[in-house]
């Protein structure tokens, strides 16, 4: 066989393959639904060893038994679990909008004032790209950068069958299939997210961003994150991205695990922006989520900072569990609703170890006809001797339609624990839009310059670049809400 | 051009009659003080020139800069030159003034019709405005008016009025709850900012403010309305006897 030869099998073969391919996609979503067969789908579409399907299996068994938690201040249709696809390949070039003339109008307002480039927004709105432009190239560069430190971070298909051993150990162990009935689901079905390991006394000297890493791809709707910081090593995570996400599905149910060792510290911040909606409250994203951070080992600390903007339901509350003596929780979070959306968010606090300190910030802003709702929970467990939280929880309403709740519960078995609970619900103040007002900044400005003050305390938080599109973000969520 | 003319202005406040038929004309470059007991509705001229929206005006003109003002909200009057020293200025906890002077500023240019400003000239302006009023680097840190002395909110106001530039500047009690030191650092801010296209309508219950600004005419306002108008010797006449005279 001479070489052209071979290079024309070659390419036949890699056609062959290829429309094997798409007649795979047609198979990749036979029927909705969910039983053994999707999960054995799911799990050997991933190529993934029978230990990680065994594992999936058994929490799809635990799910069943389940049912949905009804606690929260929610008010949706009950979910049809029968009726959502589980699996989805990626998409094929032809199916994803061809340039951004395609994509809606006033997603690309959004991302204009946003100020994100163009080459990003296509990325972001899902056009097909198949030139290698700035971020891709900057991810690789990264990528090299992290290795030599040792740093592992790729996405958690990968790394299930890279760090086996890691992945065992720890996946599951922080939020424990059984705990509800989304965390069962999500570990039974999860198709992808991230995953990072940070060496001992290695300090991560960027801040590792899903962004770079998967914006490309498609996480799906069930996605898991997992972090391990070992000793002494530090990491700065930064989830999603500022732009609104363009996306078909309905309901999210991602699980986050954090795993703080001895002296280290996870620091892990959230842009969420998912589709709330229009104004009449049709349509948007359920998103379920549950995020949870195991200080460890002693000195440890994770700290979760949120600016939650986006999705008709939001059930979430980024928890730690302060199990190393002397180790430290913090959530620092701002939360906005507008027209329809209803948020039910917080934290979770839990009180193990001796000395262990939580700071708890919450902010939560209502407009239009929406209900926000801070729900937390600190507890002190017998042995949290000399433990501490510190909670704040503001809320502001914009008009007179929306509704805000603060529900803390707190429960203390340990005398020695100090707990300080402030919290405040104010309308927006005439006197200061008035004030601004007169020195020539419009009503939705003067709207937005006091909502970001009243933030400003979380979003400080935030990484230096992420804040800034933050900032931008709140104005932006609250666009029309005020006349 | 007709720079301000107010003619038989009507207003009351949940149906309290405060001015009544009230008239005054402003050309450029004076400086008129308007003088009254507590109550006689000085606060609330201010507020009516201003925008403020609680307030009812039932009848009248106001004419500025050949503009019918009460056509206006209250920021497209402050773009258009107004701007009103708060006797009381508001906290505005988490929001520092740069920002927030860089987006009043631009906000007024772009009315305009003029460039407007970036990042850098407009922190080097305030820099140098606040130096001038001895405002100082960590005082423009801080939360607007947040924590603030009296004082320092007064000065506060000087700094965004001198930014701003405006043709009229109206002073609510701009004295009120100043001692002799506050007084004197305030009123020297706005006697470096005059000039003879600049024109200012003083509020004030006491003579002490006029002391630093000389006005050139003063009025004296009992129920709604100038009861006499004259010049700084009227106000001299009030210092000595009060308003039981007028």
């Amino acid at each position: 066989m001479n070489s052209q030869t071979t290079e024309t099998l070659t390419k036949y073969a890699q056609n062959k393959y290829k429309y094997g391919f798409v007649t795979n996609i047609e198979s990749d979503r036979p029927k909705k639904g969910l039983d053994e067969e999707i999960i054995k789908f799911i799990s050997q579409k991933k190529d993934e060893p029978e230990w990680m399907l065994s594992w999936r299996l058994a929490c799809y068994k635990k799910w069943l038994k389940m049912s949905d938690p009804q606690w929260a201040n929610l008010k949706f249709p009950e979910i049809d679990y029968q009726d959502i696809y589980y699996y989805s390949a990626p998409k094929d070039f032809e199916e994803k909008p061809k340039d951004l003339s395609e994509v809606d109008p006033k997603l690309i307002e959004t991302y204009n004032k946003l100020g994100i480039p163009l080459e990003e927004q296509k990325v972001l709105a899902g056009v097909a790209v198949d030139a290698v432009f700035d971020s891709v190239s900057v991810a690789t560069t990264y990528k090299g950068e992290l290795e030599k430190l040792g740093i592992v971070f790729c996405s958690i298909s990968e790394a299930v069958k890279t760090h086996p051993e890691l992945v065992k150990k720890y996946l599951g162990s922080v939020i424990p299939p059984g705990d509800h009935s989304f965390s069962a689901l999500n570990s039974a079905v999860f198709t992808d997210g991230s995953f990072v390991y940070i060496p001992e006394n290695v300090k991560c000297p960027m801040e590792l961003s899903t962004y770079f890493r998967i914006n490309a791809e498609e996480t799906g709707q069930f996605e898991r994150t997992l972090i391990i910081a070992d000793k002494g090593s530090y990491v700065s995570y930064l989830e999603g991205c500022t732009a609104p996400q363009r996306d078909t599905n309905q309901l999210h149910a991602a699980n986050v695990e954090l795993i703080a060792l001895e002296n280290a510290e996870i620091k892990y911040s959230t842009v969420q922006n998912w589709y709330p909606g229009d104004e009449d409250g049709k349509g948007g994203i359920y998103n379920f989520v549950t995020k949870r951070g195991l200080c460890k080992g002693k000195n440890s600390k994770i700290s979760w900072t949120q600016v939650e903007t986006g999705s008709a339901v939001t059930w979430k509350y980024p928890s730690c569990i302060l199990k190393g003596d002397n180790s430290v929780g913090e959530f620092y979070s701002v939360a906005i609703t507008n027209n329809f959306q209803q948020a039910d968010t917080g934290t979770k606090m839990t009180h193990i170890g001796k000395n262990t300190r939580s700071k708890i910030i919450s902010k939560g802003i209502s407009l239009g006809q929406s209900q926000n709702t801070y729900r937390g929970n600190v507890s002190f467990l017998r042995k949290a001797d000399k433990a501490r939280n510190y909670t704040q929880c503001d809320s502001l309403l914009v008009g007179n339609k929306c509704g805000a709740h603060t529900i803390p519960y707190i429960d203390s078995k340990n005398n020695s624990a100090i707990i300080e609970h402030e919290a405040s619900t104010s309308k927006i103040n005439e006197d200061q839009l008035y004030y601004c007002r007169q020195r020539g900044l419009s009503h939705e400005e003067a709207v937005s310059l006091i909502v970001n003050g009243f933030c400003k305390q979380v979003l400080q938080e935030l990484p230096m670049e992420f804040a800034v599109e933050a900032q931008k973000l709140v104005s932006i969520s609250l666009e029309g809400s005020v006349g | 051009m007709i720079f301000l003319n107010i003619n038989n202005l009507n207003v009351s406040i949940e149906g309290k009659k405060i001015l009544d038929d009230f008239n005054i004309s402003i050309n450029e470059g004076e400086v008129h003080a308007i003088m009254g007991p507590n109550g006689c509705g000085k606060s609330t001229l201010a507020n009516v020139l201003a925008g403020n929206e609680e307030y009812e005006v039932s009848s009248g003109k106001v004419i500025f800069k050949d503009q019918n003002l009460l056509d206006l909200n209250i920021e497209e009057r402050s773009q258009k030159g107004l701007f009103l020293a708060f006797q009381y200025p508001v906290e505005i906890p988490g929001v520092n003034i740069t920002p927030f002077l860089h987006a009043s500023i631009n906000s007024k240019l772009k009315n305009d019709k003029k460039p407007e400003l970036d990042n850098l000239s407009f922190a080097k302006l305030l820099r140098k405005n606040a130096e001038e009023l001895g405002i100082s680097s960590d005082m423009l840190k801080r939360s607007i008016n947040t924590g603030f002395s009296g004082g320092e909110k007064k000065r506060y106001e000087i700094l965004q009025m001198s930014i701003l530039n405006p043709d009229l500047t109206i002073f609510d009690e701009t004295d009120s709850g100043l001692d002799v030191d506050a007084l004197r650092i305030v009123t020297e801010g706005i006697n470096k900012f005059k000039d003879s296209k600049k024109s200012f309508l003083i509020i004030t219950h006491y003579q002490k403010l006029l002391d630093y600004i000389h006005p050139d005419y003063v009025h004296v306002m009992r129920n709604g309305k100038i009861v006499k108008s004259g010049d700084i010797s009227l106000a001299s006449e009030i210092e000595a006897s009060g308003y039981q005279n007028f």
